[in-house]
């Protein structure tokens, strides 16, 4: 079997006296989709903010992506690079185009020319669904295809692994369903990806492994199948009666 | 003599205008050397407390705090009357460039500092998953942006550096005002300290209208 992609041990994280994430074990294989479903404040966000290292986590855990321990430091760079991130709130840079937010990181970091950089966005574009809009600015684009550029925008660094932050919470209803689209197609490429969503169809239809998680554990992790129609934990059914049976 | 003679007096003006604009001349230089070392001294200080350690943190803070406070005309003249007894002499040129941009350098790092506040926390946060460098976060994503916020305030404080360029006259540096209070002294009328007034108002009349413009252009972008 192959090493997986991504290795997490014992992940622990507080603040203060309050512990977030009590010591979580994971490992994500190349290719696997992976959703993090379970209630607010349950840990997900965090664990997943944890592995591109934007929230620090106890020394005495170990995060490490593609053979590349995640912690501060000359490495992290090479890490964040290899780890694409959609956030929920998009946070593309307002003061450049469309086209430019997909083009600055493959300039600054991959070094690559302005042509080709600029080939890639608009290929990237294309495939989301914003080619029309590459001169526009962020603020006169719709939150979906706001968040479609974000997506583009991580994409355009040819990441190992995307992190999705419960990109469709921040959009109105009638935008969720094309930002979901873009996710289905891309999980039909092969890119490994960690979603961290609310969207319990879309859960149900694109992932390899559901894991639910509560207070800071992961509680249960299966099949769609197996976390959505038989749930063995008490916690998991009742989060699931919480948020389907309506 | 009549009020008009005397305070407005146009043979007297015209004979000093000359000496009034080579005033004005060393004026706008230490002003805009003292601008622009203050510029990137508070800039460098800005980015160094978003970035360095406590301790460097705290230093730089203590620089801050300290040149807001001294009363300018005290540093100055300890500048120009004090350093030389530890073997420290500067030009009055260099004195009043050196005592201005300290203290703009530290009113310029708050300003940067509060424009680069102004930022949400998602712009860092965005930067860094895509590997972007602190330098490359800094140029590319942060400064723009915070320019914008920052332009109003700094323009104020030119207009302070350039207002408090008049101090430099107690060191003897021929600025604008030292050159008009010299005028007066040798016609015997006052007629050039109201030139240099007028003058002073032609230059910075219009920086306060623009920075006046654009706070409500700015508040207006807000609602």
């Amino acid at each position: 079997m192959k090493a997986p992609l991504i290795k997490i041990k014992n992940l622990r994280k507080a603040y203060g006296n309050f512990t977030v994430l009590h010591g979580i074990d994971l490992e994500i294989s190349q290719g696997e989709v992976v959703c993090v479903v379970g209630p607010s404040g349950s840990g997900k966000s965090t664990l997943i903010r944890c592995i591109n290292h934007l929230e620090p986590f106890e020394d005495d855990g170990e995060i490490i992506v593609d053979g590349i321990p995640v912690r501060p430091g000359r490495d992290l760079a090479d890490v964040r690079a290899e780890v694409g991130m959609v956030f929920q709130s998009f946070n593309l840079f307002p003061h450049m185009t469309v086209l430019r937010n997909v083009m600055l990181a493959p300039i600054r970091v991959r070094k690559m020319n302005e042509a080709d950089a600029e080939k890639r966005a608009r290929d990237l574009l294309e495939r989301v669904g914003i080619s029309v809009q590459a001169d526009k600015y962020p603020g006169q684009l719709s939150g979906g295809q706001q968040q479609r550029v974000a997506i583009a925008r991580a994409l355009a660094m040819e990441p190992k692994v995307l992190l999705f932050d419960e990109p469709t919470s921040a959009l109105d209803p009638e935008m969720v369903g094309e930002v979901l689209d873009v996710m289905k197609k891309l999980a039909g490429t092969g890119v490994t990806m960690v979603v961290v969503t609310h969207e319990m169809g879309f859960a149900r239809q694109v992932a390899d492994r559901v894991l639910f998680m509560d207070g800071g554990n992961i509680i249960e992790a299966g099949t769609p199948t197996e976390i959505f129609d038989a749930p063995k934990e008490e916690r998991t059914r009742n989060f699931l009666h919480a948020v389907l049976d309506h | 003599m009549d009020l008009f003679s005397t305070f407005f007096n146009i043979p007297v003006l015209v004979a000093s205008l000359p000496q009034l604009l080579n005033g004005l001349l060393v004026t706008i230089g230490i002003g805009i050397t003292s601008i622009i070392a203050g510029l990137i001294g508070g800039l460098f200080l800005a980015v160094l407390r978003l970035y360095a350690g406590p301790v460097t943190n705290a230093l730089v803070r203590g620089y801050i705090d300290v040149f807001r406070s001294i009363p300018l005309l005290v540093l100055l003249i300890i500048v120009y009357y004090a350093l030389p007894f530890v073997g420290i002499r500067l030009s009055p040129f260099f004195s009043a460039v050196t005592a201005l941009t300290l203290v703009s350098a530290a009113y310029t790092a708050e300003i940067f500092r509060a424009g680069i506040e102004a930022i949400p926390k998602g712009q860092f946060e965005a930067s860094a998953a895509l590997g972007l460098s602190n330098r490359y976060t800094m140029t590319d994503v942060i400064l723009p942006q915070a320019i914008r916020i920052v332009i109003p305030p700094l323009t104020n404080n030119c207009i302070n550096v350039l207002k408090d360029t008049a101090l430099a006259s107690v060191v003897a540096m021929p600025d604008l005002l030292k050159q008009a209070t010299q005028a007066q002294a040798l016609s015997a009328n006052p007629t050039p300290l109201i030139g240099a007034a007028v003058i002073y108002l032609i230059l910075l009349l219009p920086m306060v209208r623009f920075v006046a413009r654009l706070e409500k252009r700015f508040s207006r972008g807000r609602t």
